[in-house]
């Protein structure tokens, strides 16, 4: 088990950090997609409605390992075939899966923190003179987001944990380090065992960071 | 009283999918008139009301409030809006906000006013319901009587010129009424222009200068209180009448 830290304890450490760039550009993009279809779906627009559930069921229909051989193997070439050279690093195409495999399950968050608060709250607003979106931004969604942010938690860590499906197109984070690590030494046991504990220390920490969060913005109610 | 009609409410028609909740309703309602609209639940009241503000969409027919067209998918309702103050039955507070907080959002958000002027705005008006000292407290710490009459200073806040009320007595103690109904006789005598939509029938006796009474998503009979309560002319008006007196 030590030999593993001090030899690849280097190599592991930076791999978590591929890990953690991976997230952060995925959980990024994901709550922009996020936040922008979530609306889509509560507002008073049937097209509107109708896209964002199409993206939704799509992608939660879609396992996220099919979804990220298509990105970066299959829409590659389906390029080719028309002729066009296109390619993805595997960070880019990561970052693509992430970002729209989390901002559909997002979308469904802010879709229903929006939808349970009172519609009142929404009618009292508007019939003071101020806009569908002024009324949104400041009465509905800061109610909202208070609800919202133990769900926005669990798939911020869903996510993180999510990059590890990524190992599969090559990108260097820790799940395919630690593969070629095995692949060296043949200590699974204390490979994975190590592996493990450091995505627990990883989302622990993530989770203390939410509580103190979610402590903070239940005070000044 | 003078006679400058304040909202003018032509042939109103309103069906939610295939049932008709309104089926014509035309009147006129003058400025600093009190006009109370009773009736027996479901017979459209409070859709009446809310399509003065255009919280629900008219079907069709015409309301026209101050020269401008409700109706019209052309007005800026917002601007229509901050001219007529809304009361609900579940008050509808900002639950996020505290009571200074709740009267003062509207008029800073608008450009209505600054941070300093609403706020003494605010504090007299809370001052006029008696809630002074309830300025910190949310929502929440309050009793229902105290949140209605919250949400009455909110929407004075805005120094609106007509102010409509549904039901705002109904959700609350019968110990609690009586308050609220004091805050609404006080604006009523300083000269408002008011509809109220109530149960409260010795509320719309006393206060109201012209009774509605709507069924079935029309205007079934209206008269001054003395009219409707003593020589209702209707059966329909005479059979609600002898159930809640």
């Amino acid at each position: 088990m030590f030999e593993i830290i001090g030899t690849y304890g280097k190599l592991l450490m930076g791999a978590m950090g591929q890990t953690l760039l991976l997230a952060l550009c995925g959980l990024f993009f994901g709550c922009i997609l996020g936040i922008i279809f979530g609306l889509a779906s509560v507002v008073d627009n049937k097209i509107s409605r109708a896209i964002s559930a199409i993206y939704v069921n799509l992608i939660r229909g879609v396992p996220m390992i099919v979804l990220a051989f298509f990105v970066f193997y299959g829409v590659p070439y389906g390029f080719k075939l028309v002729g066009i050279k296109f390619t993805l690093t595997a960070l880019q195409a990561g970052t693509i899966c992430l970002a729209l495999n989390c901002g559909a399950y997002m979308s469904e968050i802010i879709r229903a923190g929006i939808q349970a608060i009172d519609p009142g709250q929404m009618e009292a607003s508007r019939s003071l003179g101020m806009s569908y979106w002024r009324s949104m931004f400041r009465v509905v969604l800061p109610q909202a987001i208070k609800n919202m942010l133990p769900s926005i938690v669990n798939q911020f860590i869903i996510t993180l944990k999510d990059t590890s499906i990524l190992s599969v197109i090559g990108f260097p984070e820790l799940v395919n380090k630690a593969q070629n690590v095995i692949a060296i030494t043949f200590k699974s046991f204390q490979t994975w065992a190590i592996v493990a504990v450091m995505y627990l220390v990883v989302i622990l920490t993530l989770q203390q960071v939410a509580n103190a969060l979610e402590r903070r913005l239940s005070r000044d109610r | 009283m003078t006679d400058n009609i304040k909202i003018h409410v032509e042939n109103l028609c309103k069906n939610f999918g295939h049932q008709t909740v309104l089926n014509g309703i035309s009147t006129d309602i003058y400025e600093g008139e009190v006009v109370c609209v009773i009736g027996p639940s479901g017979s459209g009241k409070s859709t009446f009301l809310r399509c003065l503000n255009r919280l629900e969409n008219a079907t069709s027919g015409k309301i026209v409030v101050d020269g401008c067209v409700i109706n019209d998918k052309k007005t800026d309702i917002n601007k229509v809006r901050e001219n007529i103050g809304m009361v609900f039955q579940h008050f509808n507070l900002f639950a996020n906000m505290n009571v200074l907080k709740n009267l003062m959002l509207a008029p800073v958000d608008l450009k209505k006013a600054t941070k300093e002027e609403a706020e003494k705005t605010a504090l007299h008006l809370l001052e006029t319901v008696g809630l002074s000292d309830k300025a910190e407290s949310f929502p929440h710490q309050l009793s229902g009587g105290q949140k209605q009459r919250v949400a009455i200073a909110r929407a004075l806040a805005m120094n609106p010129d007509i102010m409509l009320f549904d039901e705002p007595t109904s959700a609350l103690d019968p110990e609690m009424v009586g308050e609220v109904l004091q805050v609404m006789k006080q604006l009523a005598a300083d000269g408002m222009t008011m509809i109220v939509v109530t149960h409260e029938m010795g509320f719309a006796r006393d206060v109201a200068d012209r009774v509605l009474f709507m069924a079935d998503g029309s205007i079934v009979e209206e008269g001054t209180p003395e009219e409707i309560f003593t020589n209702p002319q209707n059966e329909r008006t005479k059979d609600f009448l002898s159930c809640v007196l």
